[in-house]
């Protein structure tokens, strides 16, 4: 049974679908990460709090980051095995520029962008959970950090391009997810692109809307 | 017309074997019809190599009405060149500007070797096909009209699959090479079919196997194939495809031993 099942799953349809179910697992998180961020938008307080409560939940917090971690292991092995077997099965390219047709710049930028994204993830972790990277850490503040590392220009800058990165992996993955599930009826085939760009765009602006708000002084525009 | 016709400067792959490494060899024609077919364009390059003692430039075709699926080249960047749902041998001289340069090469695959110059061997094709493109029992003659109820919508889709005649321009388009268009218009031409609901599973899993094993890549929905498709044949049968393999996958019992 379990061979059947290794089988099925090692295919390049079942690999597919790995890379489907646990991007969506990890669009959720973001969906819940991005709404939690916005409440720096209504001062230290409520951000410090909402860090706080989830602190305090050991359990909720773990299985979130176990999950996310398996995820995130299983969407990886899935691309990598699946980009070898793409480029070994054409050893000779053609000499003439392949004629772009259909595909989008979302869509081939998918294999370059899921790396700049693992990268940027890293600095991520080490920058606002770890406080290895960046400027000084304020353990527990977590308004502040987000204030102090996005007035360094650069920091805010780079933060910014890996969430237009994110958008664009999102679009593409999430209008795949429905295709490589199967999910393809001419009644609704419009909605799959609608409802990956609203996704991809709620969550990249959501996301920006924060180093935008400490650039602009809207977040933190009262410490010096 | 115009009295001379066109000239134009051709760039082709030569490859005298699979072992042969290969090249670009340049050829200039003249006096080409706008009104002629490409394989006619390249019958009158060969028969000047012929005249002047070379060997003629090797490439498939066999109906050349645009149904048999032998013919395909890659024609400045396009399987089949720059006219869609077109194949190569309906694809005419009028679609290229007179002193153009054409860059020929074959399918670039790396289930499809290189038998010589443009000429790929497509078996692995076949061996989809064998893996389960049939049904396994008689369905006898074309049976008596609505003696076997087919819903409308299926036999159109059903026969919109079937429009794939395994010509592999959409492997060629792929930019990860993968046949799983060519794949699930097979798996879906048959599965929509009442004859074909039997081994629509098993169908499903044995010719996805047989696919991956030949070495092809897997699907990352760029839409190219379904765009370089002489027939068209929608990436809509991907997905179908994909629903037909997953619920294999989760509910066909293995056979008895």
């Amino acid at each position: 049974m379990m061979n059947r099942l290794f089988e099925i799953i090692n295919s390049s349809i079942g690999r597919k679908v790995i890379m489907a179910i646990t991007g969506i697992v990890v669009v959720g998180f973001l969906l819940g990460h991005m709404t939690g961020n916005l409440l720096v938008f209504k001062g230290p307080d409520a951000i410090n709090h909402y860090a706080e409560f989830l602190q305090s939940k050991p359990l909720l917090i773990w299985t979130n980051r176990i999950v996310l971690l398996v995820s995130l292991i299983l969407h990886i092995w899935a691309a990598t095995t699946l980009t070898l077997d793409a480029w070994n099965a054409r050893p000779v390219p053609y000499a003439s520029s392949q004629r772009i047709l259909e595909t989008t710049y979302a869509a081939r930028t998918m294999r370059w962008g899921g790396p700049i994204i693992a990268l940027y993830v890293i600095y991520h972790l080490l920058h606002f959970t770890v406080g290895r990277v960046g400027p000084q850490h304020f353990e527990g503040d977590v308004y502040m950090n987000i204030v102090t590392g996005f007035r360094i220009p650069y920091i805010a800058g780079f933060y910014i391009i890996c969430m237009l990165a994110i958008g664009f992996h999102l679009y593409h993955g999430i209008w795949s997810f429905f295709q490589t599930l199967g999910a393809n009826h001419p009644l609704y085939n419009p909605l799959r692109r609608i409802i990956a760009v609203a996704i991809a765009l709620t969550i990249t602006a959501g996301f920006i809307s924060v180093p935008l708000g400490v650039i602009f002084r809207v977040i933190g525009g009262d410490i010096p | 017309m115009s009295e001379k016709g066109m000239k134009l400067n051709l760039k082709i792959w030569r490859q005298k074997s699979s072992k042969d490494k290969g090249g670009f060899v340049d050829y200039k024609v003249e006096n080409i019809s706008p009104n002629m077919s490409f394989l006619e364009m390249l019958d009158v390059l060969n028969e000047k190599i012929i005249l002047e003692g070379g060997e003629p430039i090797a490439f498939d075709n066999d109906c050349r009405e645009g149904i048999c699926g032998m013919c395909g080249l890659y024609i400045n960047g396009r399987p089949h060149g720059p006219q869609s749902g077109t194949t190569t041998c309906q694809l005419h001289m009028r679609s290229f500007r007179d002193g153009e340069l054409i860059t020929i090469e074959p399918w670039r695959c790396g289930a499809f070797p290189i038998v010589k110059d443009l000429i790929v061997d497509r078996s692995a094709l076949d061996k989809i096909i064998m893996a389960g493109g049939f049904i396994s029992v008689s369905t006898g003659a074309a049976p008596e009209a609505n003696t076997i109820p087919v819903p409308r919508d299926d036999s159109g889709n059903s026969m919109d699959a079937a429009q794939c005649i395994g010509c592999g321009a959409c492997i060629a388009a792929c930019p990860n090479a993968s046949a799983m268009l060519f794949t699930a218009a097979k798996i879906s031409h048959l599965g929509l079919l009442p004859q074909g609901q039997p081994e629509r599973k098993k169908r499903a899993l044995s010719m996805v196997k047989a696919m991956d094993d030949a070495g092809f890549g897997g699907c990352t929905n760029h839409g190219e194939c379904e765009a370089a498709c002489p027939k068209n044949v929608s990436t809509k049968f991907i997905a179908r495809m994909n629903r037909d393999y997953i619920s294999a996958g989760l509910t066909e019992e293995p056979e008895k031993e």
